[in-house]
């Protein structure tokens, strides 16, 4: 246990921490507060009157089956984004290791994409792989596949984790390259002259070593799918077709800001965050015991 | 068992440097070649080429008599003791033991039988169960010597594996090295910097210097009858004091003016050199016929418990002289370095043997 350190003077450390409470108080708490006053509250469509309701809305939300399948779609999308993501960065970072020549430039490009916005990025699938004029969606057709993500559900949900995906693995990317040059090269030797082959040497020796990053990117990563995503949803497909892409978080605004059901939206957010910390505690209470540092 | 057999090894980097010039080096079976030299003479890297680590720019490197230039490290059936011990830290000892015994396949019940009994060899049967940053340095490099036990290679390398630890301990894992290769009987190659592990480990002493081999032999062979001033300053703690010498109508002299009259002719224009141990120090002013006498000026004295080291003015250079017990000298004192002729050692301008 470090010993508890006791300052001389008794407001000096309040106002030096005192900008952060403020920023972290208006911008988190304010706003998170009125989020929970205004679930419980209901308005007519012209909002003149306003009824306090307790948690009916919240009842209300969560026996509305397009709120669960919401839930559906956003355990899909996110589980799916966050995977493909770390997977194919990890992918990529292992085989950038390997490149002996251009090594910095090849890091340099597949760390590019970050740069581009969220809805820049949606743009851009979506153009690619849209069915009448997208060049992607030309050649997917040319090989027989009916590619069709304004119609078809899955196509649509496809479409849009790759997009969401393609975004966050140079992201992905950077921590993974970082990691494996932490990796002592001594114990991929020794690991070598212990009979293991580089397949074996990367799943026993290497990846249990990349924890700390791996573990570090999944919460980042569902963080990033869950809320980070609205700008590619709302590019890519507003969360059609039907309501097979709408995920929680585009929800929360389409109730909100387009449907004007204000308490609903406001429930839906509370929840969100309920979602939100409790995920971020589980990780890191039970994620992060199996992980192990140097 | 296992012989190893370096012909004409050579390591030329894609930069053009060239690590290794050519090294041929014979280890029979059962033995303990050491690899010693100052940093940068190449022999961590022709360890390394023996463990498969760095590829062969030219020359064979055979274990048991079959060439294995183009066999992986994977599968050379060689172990090695890392200078940082290199042990996975994610795992517990027992697994980092069993590790390469899983990797080829053996079976379960064996493999436990195996650790178990390496680790009882080398005292570590209580920390089976920790993990390496639970360990102290002398722990984790027991694991790491049991890591390389366990799975009875053909061949050991030791890449320098006391280099991390205090002196002390050092000198106890030394012996323990020594005694476990001993009673093991496996073929080993030791790299080290420290000239004293290498004079009390080796079986085969190679002295190494700028990507060659300087001299190889039995320590104390190499030690008595060093093969070039580089070997004589290298090996000997402290090393040999090495007079530079001029020609003269009589023979030789020494840079402040002493006449040496008996200095073979080779050597004439180059190098005289005698061990700390072997010259005496002496009051008086006669000296046995047929040695070396130098006047000398005491500069410092350096006791260390059983001998001290007396640093003196002499010869117009700085020589060291070993006295058994405490010095009568003092700082300041004038005395003569006397040493006996056949301890001398002559060496050429190009700095090799002579006689």
């Amino acid at each position: 246990m470090t010993p508890r350190v006791v300052f001389p003077n008794k407001i000096l450390p309040y106002l030096l921490v005192a900008p952060q409470l403020a920023i972290t108080l208006v911008f988190f708490y304010w706003p998170a507060g009125q989020a929970f006053y205004q679930s419980m509250l209901r308005q007519d469509p012209f909002g003149l009157r306003t009824k306090f309701v307790w948690f009916a809305n919240f009842r209300k939300v969560l026996a509305d089956p397009a709120y669960l399948n919401s839930i559906k779609v956003t355990v899909v999308f996110s589980l799916a984004t966050a995977i493909v993501a770390m997977c194919v960065a990890l992918l990529l970072a292992v085989m950038a290791e390997k490149v002996v020549r251009g090594k910095g430039l090849y890091r340099t490009l597949l760390i590019w994409p970050y740069a581009v916005a969220p809805a820049i990025a949606g743009m851009l699938w979506l153009f690619l792989f849209n069915p009448s004029i997208g060049s992607l969606a030309y050649m997917l057709r040319s090989f027989g596949i009916a590619w069709d993500p304004l119609l078809n559900g899955t196509h649509a949900m496809i479409l849009l984790v790759s997009a969401a995906a393609w975004k966050q693995i140079s992201y992905n990317f950077l921590f993974f390259v970082a990691g494996l040059q932490a990796v002592p090269k001594a114990l991929i030797e020794a690991a070598a002259m212990d009979g293991a082959g580089e397949t074996k040497r990367f799943w026993t020796i290497v990846f249990p070593l990349l924890a700390p990053t791996t573990f570090f990117l999944l919460v980042v990563n569902t963080v990033y799918a869950l809320f980070d995503t609205f700008g590619i949803v709302h590019a890519v497909t507003g969360g059609g077709p039907g309501k097979t892409t709408e995920t929680l978080v585009y929800k929360v605004y389409n109730d909100g800001f387009v449907n004007l059901i204000l308490g609903d939206s406001a429930a839906q957010s509370v929840i969100l965050m309920v979602i939100v910390i409790s995920l971020t505690a589980i990780q890191f209470r039970y994620v992060e015991r199996k992980v192990h540092y140097g | 068992m296992a012989t190893v057999d370096l012909k004409d090894v050579k390591k030329v980097y894609p930069s053009g440097f060239e690590a290794v010039k050519g090294v041929s080096i014979a280890v029979p079976d059962r033995q303990l070649c050491v690899l010693v030299g100052p940093s940068g003479c190449g022999k961590s890297t022709l360890l390394r080429m023996i463990a498969g680590l760095e590829t062969i720019s030219s020359g064979t490197v055979a274990i048991d008599g079959k060439i294995v230039n183009s066999i992986g490290p994977t599968e050379r059936d060689i172990a090695m003791v890392f200078q940082n011990y290199a042990l996975y830290p994610h795992m517990k000892v027992y697994d980092n033991m069993a590790y390469g015994l899983r990797n080829r396949g053996t079976p379960k019940d064996e493999i436990d039988s195996r650790v178990r009994a390496t680790a009882k060899i080398l005292e570590l049967s209580a920390l089976l169960d920790r993990r390496p940053r639970e360990l102290s340095g002398g722990q984790r490099q027991r694991v790491a010597m049991g890591r390389a036990i366990v799975r009875n290679p053909r061949v050991f390398l030791f890449d320098e594996p006391l280099s991390n630890l205090d002196a002390k301990l050092r000198g106890q894992m030394r012996v323990e090295i020594k005694n476990l290769q001993r009673s093991l009987g496996v073929t080993s190659v030791y790299v080290t910097h420290d000239q004293l592990e290498a004079m009390t480990l080796a079986d085969i002493l190679v002295v190494m210097n700028g990507g060659l081999v300087e001299q190889m032999g039995a320590p104390l062979d190499i030690y008595e009858r060093p093969a070039s001033t580089f070997v004589a300053s290298f090996i000997g703690a402290p090393p040999m004091n090495l007079l530079a010498l001029t020609e003269s109508a009589s023979g030789a002299v020494l840079a402040d003016g002493t006449a040496i009259a008996f200095a073979p002719r080779e050597a004439r224009a180059a190098t005289l050199g005698f061990r700390p141990e072997d010259a005496d120090v002496t009051f008086n002013a006669e000296a046995p016929p047929g040695a070396l006498v130098l006047p000398a000026l005491v500069e410092a004295v350096e006791p260390v418990g059983a001998e001290s080291f007396l640093h003196c003015a002499a010869g117009g250079n700085r020589i060291v002289v070993r006295v058994a017990g405490r010095a009568t000298a003092t700082v300041g004192n004038q005395l003569r370095v006397v040493a006996k002729a056949e301890k001398l050692h002559w060496f050429d301008q190009a700095g090799k043997r002579v006689g």
